[in-house]
């Protein structure tokens, strides 16, 4: 998180950690793991009350930004929700918000508007970045006929699609090189929610089957076939909101860990006096106060659309993913055997950032992706 | 000094400045060569050559200076443009690719002339700021001794008061490029009876006084830029003191902090991601594509992966100036910047080593950027001991940033000559 908030953010931020601290303790989140949804419905119309879900649509469908800088805003509380590790879909349907607002049409006002409010969830199936434009692991294709579209085909995992009343899926156009991208009821005829096993406890994964899926032509948000830019822009969101959150739960974990090693004694003297771990502490420290800093240049790159977005948000992306586990993974090194029990929190924190590592593209395939960046860069150059 | 645009309330701006810059730039320096001065310290010049070029830097520094470009970052009063470290960023951004003072950067500028910036006399500063801008005096920071760098307050060079003067015995050592600089600015011991922090004091001495003698040291690749310094009844006048006598760990706990910043430092030039001249993601990219490797995907995760650290320190190291600035991190989360420093660069320099596999081992004149890449390998480690150890950051990390309870000492509170020495003193 960034390290000067301005007064209006700090309103925000404080508003929403009040709202998790109260709603959403660590009691009530070891609780919620026998919860289907993984969330109560108040809890989530509550929090758009808050502006979770409005920072980036636009005014006249009852959203915007507090400052100048929405995605930046909107950060601040992915950063929160990692810190808490809160339950809730924040980057998807931020994102669904995001790509309805910006690239939807009439037809899909109501939907906004119901996402908003927070009185209706949406969530979306966005793929996997390979080269920008040309996400990978897409696996549903969609074709048109007559005035309809047609979808077929399976999205995984798709965050809190059981409860959702859309999902945005984004398909591969049947015989051609394009995406679409299609605002799907999931009460369509056709569409099947299967539940999947996840790492975290609150949120909720579902695979989510296109059967001949029939909708008017409306139902597609942006141009049919021509939906490469506006996926790499939302990935781009997604990958600035989860980096956001991993780093939130980075740094929970990591003071958990620090407070930890004052208080535990061994062989007469705190954890904290040994140098092996203080060095490791520092290392820690150090991969920490990294992370906040490339997540905070990455959301900002990509709340501006600056060229340099896509290479940044990987190289967040990337380095988040590896160092975020990295660290979560030593903070249960460093408390022993109380930091593989369900009792403790530290799990928590751990989970959000194995999931958030393995969502969206591994660290490998980031890195992949910042290499062609960089070649195509200095071919340029 | 030339005139320069300014803005309606006197002060440059960013944007101004960055164009002035840019002009004279483009108009007065000779663009680097691919793979020109990359890589770890290579033995790629003779001693004339060597000369040579610290003499290019030094001239290179003046028309900086009569250009109205050094010294961006210092008081007007001595010299200096009294510029932003946002315009000392632009012109980083401005000077990458092409040729710049390299040797007076580190230590010159930081830390030497910052600690004189802070401790000095109104007479020192006006005698020394000036000359070190136009070029024309060359430091060297004059702290490693044979017994000790790491535990740097265990100096054993010795100054005795005599009269007006102070008469300097000891040894430095590890100075890189002492033979051809101008000034040393150094840590000494005057007062054995009282604990190691209580009795040191700073002196400022030409290296070619009378009783230095600079002998040159060969590191393993060759390189013979290591020196050490014997000094034998060196005569220093009072008035070469910086800061108070016995008090010189207050003036070496902000040398130490300057020292960390390096190049991260306001005072320092330091071209920007994408040089060729560097242990950077362009130098890894140029060996791949060399060795033909670029298509092998174990090569190209290797390539993203020091591209990723090299973005990431660059976002690193301006969030943590800032936080020093406005006081929401402490000085000593330098320590954090100069950890990561080193942990990065000698990861990219084992990338590079992999990434030219075979011609890591055994290599041509013309292998291109694949050439010497084993021999910068031997040499890795510099980056995480010169300027102070990683071992030392992260003991200053953990202990001076997030509290915890310092090491155990068996010099605290005890007269220094009774503080056990080991043995052997490097070498
Ligand atoms: C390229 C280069 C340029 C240099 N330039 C200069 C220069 O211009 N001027 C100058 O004065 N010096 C210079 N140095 C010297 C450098 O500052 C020292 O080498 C460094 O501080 C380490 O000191 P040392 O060599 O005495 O090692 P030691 O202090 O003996 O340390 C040996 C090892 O023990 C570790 N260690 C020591 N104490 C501790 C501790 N308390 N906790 C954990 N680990 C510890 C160290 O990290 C290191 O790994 C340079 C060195 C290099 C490599």
């Amino acid at each position: 998180m960034l390290l000067e908030l301005t007064p209006d953010q700090e309103v925000f931020r404080e508003a929403t950690a009040r709202f998790l601290a109260d709603r959403v303790p660590p009691e009530v989140i070891r609780r919620l793991r026998a919860d289907p949804a993984g969330f109560s419905p108040d809890y989530w119309s509550a929090g758009a009350e808050l502006g979770w879900t409005s920072l980036l649509a636009r005014e006249e469908h009852g959203g915007g930004p507090i400052g100048d800088a929405a995605l930046v805003d909107l950060s601040i509380l992915a950063h929160e929700f990692g810190a808490r590790a809160a339950p809730g879909p924040l980057a998807s349907a931020n994102v669904v918000a995001h790509a309805l607002s910006t690239w939807g049409g009439e037809a899909h006002t109501a939907a906004v508007e119901a996402v908003l409010s927070g009185e209706s969830l949406a969530t979306c199936a966005l793929g996997e970045p390979a080269t920008p434009g040309e996400p990978a692991g897409i696996r549903v294709q969609v074709r048109a006929d007559g005035g309809d579209v047609v979808l077929d085909g399976t999205a995984r995992p798709v965050e809190s699609a059981a409860g959702a009343g859309h999902i945005l899926v984004t398909a591969r156009v049947a015989g051609a090189a394009g995406l679409a991208q299609v605002l799907v009821p999931t009460a369509a005829p056709g569409v099947t929610v299967t539940p999947m096993r996840t790492v975290d406890l609150t949120r909720r994964f579902f695979a989510v089957g296109f059967d001949g899926v029939r909708l008017p032509a409306d139902a597609v948000v942006g141009e049919f076939g021509e939906a490469g830019e506006q996926v790499e822009r939302q990935l781009q969101v997604a990958l600035a909101l989860s980096c956001a959150e991993s780093v939130g739960a980075m740094q929970t974990a990591f003071d958990l860990t620090v407070k930890w090693a004052f208080e535990r004694y061994s062989f007469g003297r705190p954890l904290a006096s040994y140098q092996e771990l203080k060095h490791r502490f520092a290392d820690m420290k150090t991969w920490l106060e990294a992370s906040h800093a490339i997540s905070d240049k990455a959301t900002a790159a990509v709340d501006a659309g600056a060229p340099e977005a896509a290479e940044l948000a990987s190289a967040a992306k990337a380095y988040i993913g590896d160092y975020g586990t990295e660290l979560a993974q030593d903070c249960v090194q460093i408390h022993g055997g109380i930091g593989v029990t369900f009792e403790h929190d530290l799990h928590f924190y751990l989970r959000r950032v194995t999931l958030n590592r393995a969502l969206h593209g591994t660290p490998a395939s980031h890195r992949a992706r910042v290499t062609g960046i960089f070649e195509n860069l200095k071919e340029q150059a | 000094m030339s005139t320069s645009a300014v803005g309606a309330d006197g002060v440059e701006s960013v944007e101004e400045f960055r164009a002035r810059a840019r002009a004279w730039i483009r108009a007065n320096l000779r663009p680097l060569e691919a793979h020109e001065e990359v890589g770890i310290m290579r033995p790629t010049r003779t001693d004339e050559e060597e000369l040579a070029a610290v003499a290019r830097d030094r001239e290179i520094q003046k028309a900086l200076f009569d250009a109205g470009l050094a010294g961006i970052c210092f008081p007007p009063e001595y010299g200096g443009r009294g510029l932003t470290p946002a315009h000392q960023r632009a012109f980083n951004e401005e000077i990458t690719g092409y040729e710049y003072p390299q040797r007076l950067q580190v230590p010159t500028f930081a830390p030497c002339a910052a600690v004189l910036l802070e401790f000095g006399t109104e007479e020192q500063k006006r005698a020394h700021i000036p000359a070190i801008l136009k070029g024309e005096e060359i430091w060297m920071q004059f702290l490693s001794e044979p017994s000790s760098g790491s535990d740097v307050a265990a100096a054993l060079t010795t100054a005795v008061r005599d009269g007006d003067d102070w008469i300097l015995n000891g040894s430095k050592i590890w100075t890189t490029g002492a033979w051809w600089s101008d000034w040393g600015l150094c840590l000494a011991r005057t007062n054995w009876d009282v604990p190691k922090h209580r009795g040191l004091t700073v002196f400022i001495l030409p290296i070619a006084a009378a009783g230095v003698d600079v002998q040159r040291i060969e590191m393993l690749n060759g390189v013979k830029e290591f020196c050490q310094e014997f000094m034998t009844d060196v005569r220093v006048p009072d008035s070469d003191r910086i800061g108070e006598v016995d008090d010189g760990w207050t003036v070496g706990t902000r040398w130490m902090f300057h020292e960390r910043m390096s190049s991260g430092s306001p005072y320092v030039t330091s071209p920007g991601t994408s040089a060729h001249h560097r242990i950077g993601p362009d130098w890894l990219l140029d060996i791949a594509r060399g060795t033909g490797r670029l298509d092998d995907p174990l090569v190209r995760d290797l390539v993203g992966e020091g591209r990723v650290l090299d973005l990431v320190g660059a976002a690193l190291h301006p969030r943590l100036a800032l936080g020093m600035t406005t006081g929401r991190l402490s000085d000593q989360a330098a320590a954090i910047g100069r950890l990561y420093s080193g942990v990065c660069a000698t990861r990219l320099t084992t990338i590079a080593f992999d990434i030219a596999g075979g011609a890591g081992a055994a290599w041509a004149d013309d292998d291109g950027a694949a050439s010497d890449v084993g021999a910068d390998f031997l040499m890795r480690q510099t980056a995480t001991i010169g300027g102070g150890t990683t071992e030392m950051a992260r003991n200053v990390v953990s202990e001076r940033v997030l509290g915890m309870p310092r090491e155990a000492a068996l010099d605290r509170g005890r007269p220094f000559r009774e503080v056990p020495r080991g043995g052997r003193s490097g070498g």
